[in-house]
């Protein structure tokens, strides 16, 4: 069974959490939906988010030689890592040469996707997540489920037992209040003390070299304006062209990841504070090859909102640990596979291609058309199992002989009303949890050629 | 007006009623419909799972059967989309391109085309309609919850024709039934899962019926429906629109 | 070939065939009849208080009777009265206790309760974000429809750092339940000056 069909059987065997996750994830996408209506001319907002990322994707060059330019210009130090570790590394030489031990880092899926935080780890540095969702998982020594609500697979429970152990909160206090104002106060201190700032990136403006970070609680920005050496961590489809394209993806970002107007915080930053060091990270990990891919270049428009894994009725029912890597859900098997078509060959088919994420992208990536795309390069790479190609193989063979089709066909009716035992039973995974059509004597062209003698 | 009748492989062999009151509605609505008998597949399967080269054979045979109609009409929205996406048979370029831009599923066909508006018709049961997504998403059978544009559905349109109908929508009006092709048994977990989700949506409607445009959705939740020992029953658009007055 | 040059050479390599940037049609963003109205309606939607005032009097009594509870209250605001300068050069630690702070804005956004602030109006980049109440003040004449008109009011190049505040601080993540007071401030005021 493929990696994420295995894992997902897993998740749905706790039918009522499934129910939970499910309903939880559909509540989001409802919030969405509400926002989206608020807004008239929603619709055309999105064709214009498109329309700029499009044009941003065709001159990415020249907007990030200006972007540096100018970050450069503001006293930022600009460094490129063309892979994970080259990411890891240079943010690694900085802590050393600093000296530097307390550290904190507010969302950046890119440091996960580099995996940071482990790599840190194995030199001995511990770096402390402030997003409170992150903290949660890294507590529990869990990747993150969503890109945006990072811990929406535990419940309460999950998290005060988890806030028991390590805050030494009261025992089965579930209370939400209760637990952040915990949270509050150990991250307070770690804010405090922080010596290194890590945040990412939701938008860096080609024509000031700035960028922008959205948060809700604060967090980048009570690390960024408190450590004495703040780096941030983008990946170069970050870039937009003007600061006021901001106005349009601001517009769609919170809507569509949480059905908010705006985050609490969209904090710009041009310059370091003074006194203080400012790097940028700018990372590619597999994005030029995906942007030299004519049918997958469209996915690096990603704003990284996470509405396409709300509305998706597989990633609800299956969780983000059943994609089994650092960016789940639709967005994911669209993205994963340019960077290990043989680990991730199992995602783009983790989809019934039913179109709903394409529809409420912010930037109208044509998703679920790149999930077919995938499935074909994918089976031509031959990253498919050889049973699934024999049948394929052997499906096509029949179904293109008019006269064989008919004769299986009748034959497999046959059998199914004569000898039913043979179909239905466990070799049949159809029959696990359904029964099987009814096996008709007619097909309809027996039926019409009765009829209608032709 | 000649009218090809395409029968996706699955209803052919297993659904034979269904096809049935597609071919007696067209002719009730004045068409003139042929059904070419050397038809099998359209190829989606195979294409679907990422094996689009091997449904040349496919291809091939149904430009071959469906050469020279004015129209092709068939009882499948995500069939119809196949062959509108993908149909190419290499050898008659020109013909794949006018099969491509004729084909309609059924209920475009009667709205748009036929542009029905009266249908004598008759069932006066309590029926939950499903939302095909192909057909919907693909085709733009219907407006779409996810977008903020009118509200539309031509088979609603159509069904709301019916005499003594009681139509009802599930809460989560256009969620993916879970059939997804071969999906159904390479992630049969969430397959069934997300059918026993949408199954609950209409129970709580208590439908007698639940209706849709593909069959391939229907049988899935028949499936489900039958081992759970429901008296729920499935039945396709084709034959509502086509029973008795 | 650093990775510098090996990135760009192969972005320049793989970009498509280039394609305009659209314009931005003002005429179809939304406008409210009562940009005021919206912001307000908005701002308490999202846990923050909008209060109206004729002139700063009512705030400057209120600021003084804060700073006599001794509790530590941070004024940025020239009209209100003596401005703590000395605040930006205070350390994280410093600021720790910060109860109050009172901030000008520069532009509000009805779409979205949110008010723009550039650092030389908050004097300190930690300010907003380390005290536990926030008070933002606004003129009514500067509150915007949108946030495209907000960008023609600002100019997010002319100061090292700015940011839009839209209420309080707050999360979901733990269970999907909105909890108010996060990192940030706990509490957000904005007073419009009419």
């Amino acid at each position: 069974m493929a990696k994420h069909a295995a894992l997902s059987e897993k998740f749905i065997a706790d039918e009522p959490r499934t129910d939970w996750h499910d309903e939880t994830l559909w509540f989001v996408r409802q919030k969405r939906d509400k926002a989206a209506h608020g807004l008239p001319g929603w619709e055309q907002l999105r064709e214009l988010a498109s329309q700029i990322k499009n044009h941003t994707l065709s001159n990415l060059e020249k907007y990030l030689r200006q972007f540096e330019q100018q970050a450069k210009a503001n006293g930022i130090t600009v460094h490129w890592a063309a892979d994970g570790d080259e990411h890891n590394k240079i943010i690694h030489d900085i802590i050393r040469k600093h000296n530097i031990e307390k550290i904190v880092k507010s969302k950046s899926m890119l440091t996960e996707e580099c995996h940071l935080n482990e790599y840190l780890l194995r030199q001995g540095i511990e770096v402390v997540d402030t997003d409170l969702g992150e903290r949660i998982v890294q507590f529990r020594k869990e990747p993150p489920s969503h890109i945006v609500l990072p811990a929406i697979h535990l419940k309460k429970q999950d998290v005060s037992e988890t806030f028991h152990k390590h805050l030494q909160t009261e025992k089965g206090n579930n209370d939400p209040q209760y637990l952040t104002e915990a949270a509050r106060q150990h991250l307070r201190d770690k804010f405090i003390q922080s010596e290194l700032a890590i945040t990412g990136v939701n938008f860096a403006v080609a024509e000031t070299g700035g960028f922008v970070v959205c948060t809700n609680e604060g967090n980048a920005d009570m690390g960024a304006h408190t450590a004495a050496v703040h780096i941030a961590c983008m990946g170069f489809e970050k870039i937009i062209p003007k600061a006021e394209h901001l106005a349009v993806f601001l517009r769609l970002l919170a809507r569509s990841a949480t059905g908010q107007a705006i985050t609490t915080y969209s904090s710009h930053f041009l310059k370091a504070r003074p006194g203080q060091e400012m790097h940028i990270v700018i990372v590619d990990n597999g994005r030029s090859k995906q942007l030299g891919r004519k049918d997958f270049r469209n996915s690096l428009k990603c704003i990284r909102c996470a509405a396409c894994f709300n509305t998706c009725p597989v990633y609800r029912r299956s969780g983000g640990h059943s994609y089994h890597t650092a960016v789940a859900g639709p967005l994911g098997s669209i993205i994963n596979p340019n960077m290990d078509m043989k680990a991730n060959a199992d995602l783009p088919f983790a989809s019934t291609l039913c179109g709903s994420c394409s529809n409420v992208c912010p930037v109208k990536i044509d998703i679920h058309e790149q999930l077919w795309k995938w499935r074909q390069v994918i089976v031509a790479e031959g990253y498919v199992d050889t049973g699934k190609k024999t049948g394929m193989r052997g499906m096509a063979y029949i179904l293109a002989k008019p006269g064989m089709y008919r004769f299986v066909g009748k034959m497999g009716r046959w059998v199914m009303r004569v000898f039913p035992f043979m179909i239905n039973n466990k070799l049949n995974a159809w029959y696990k949890q359904r029964e099987m059509p009814e096996a008709p004597k007619q097909s309809f062209r027996d039926w019409y050629q009765k009829n209608r003698g032709k | 007006m000649r009218v090809g009748l395409f029968i996706p492989c699955y209803i052919d062999q297993f659904y034979p009623q269904v096809a049935i009151a597609t071919l007696q509605l067209l002719e009730k609505l004045g068409c003139d419909v042929s059904f070419p008998l050397q038809q099998t597949c359209c190829g989606q399967p195979m294409a679907n799972s990422g094996f689009a080269g091997l449904s040349k054979g496919c291809d091939k045979n149904f430009v071959e059967n469906f050469s020279g109609f004015d129209y092709i009409v068939a009882p499948s929205g995500s069939c119809v989309l196949h062959i509108k996406e993908h149909l190419e048979d290499q050898g008659h370029p020109k013909e794949s391109e006018r099969i491509r831009n004729n084909v309609y599923e059924l209920t475009e066909f009667l709205t748009d085309i036929l542009k029905v508006q009266h249908i004598n018709a008759s069932f006066p049961h309590s029926v939950g309609f499903h939302n095909s997504c192909h057909g919907q998403r693909g085709l733009h059978l219907s407006s779409m919850t996810e977008t903020m544009l009118p509200a539309f559905s031509k088979p609603e349109q159509l069904l709301n024709m019916v005499k003594g109908i009681q139509l009802s929508n599930p809460e989560r009006r256009d969620e993916c039934c879970g059939f997804g092709g071969t999906f159904c048994v390479f992630e049969e977990a969430v397959s069934v899962k997300m059918g026993k989700d949408r199954v609950k949506e209409h129970e709580v409607n208590a439908v007698e019926y639940i209706t849709g445009g593909d069959v391939s959705c229907l049988m899935h939740l028949e499936g489900i429906l039958k081992r759970q020992g429901s008296s729920v029953k499935t039945i396709h658009i084709a034959e509502i629109l086509n029973s008795e007055l | 070939m650093n990775a510098r040059e090996k990135i760009l050479n192969a972005i320049a390599a793989n970009q498509p065939e280039a394609v305009p940037l659209p314009v931005i049609d003002k005429d179809t963003v939304i406008s409210y009849n009562d940009v005021g109205m919206q912001f307000n309606t908005i701002l308490e939607s999202i846990g923050g208080k909008a209060v109206y005032i004729q002139d700063l009097q009512v705030l400057k009594e209120s600021m003084n009777a804060d700073k006599e509870t001794g509790k530590f209250i941070v004024n940025t605001i020239k009209a209100l009265g003596e401005v703590d300068e000395y605040v930006s050069s205070l350390s994280a630690a410093q600021l720790e206790k910060l109860e109050k702070a009172y901030i000008k804005g520069t532009v509000g956004v009805a779409e979205n309760g949110a008010v723009w602030i550039y650092e030389s109006q908050m004097l300190n980049r930690l300010v907003p974000f380390i005290c536990q109440h926030l008070v933002l003040v606004i003129d009514k004449k500067d509150i915007v429809p949108t946030m495209h008109h907000a960008y023609e009011k600002i100019d997010t190049a002319q100061e090292g750092f700015g940011v839009f505040i839209a209420g309080p601080s707050k999360t979901a993540d733990i269970e999907q339940s909105l909890v108010i007071g996060a990192h940030g401030a706990r509490s957000a005021t904005v007073y419009i000056i009419e």
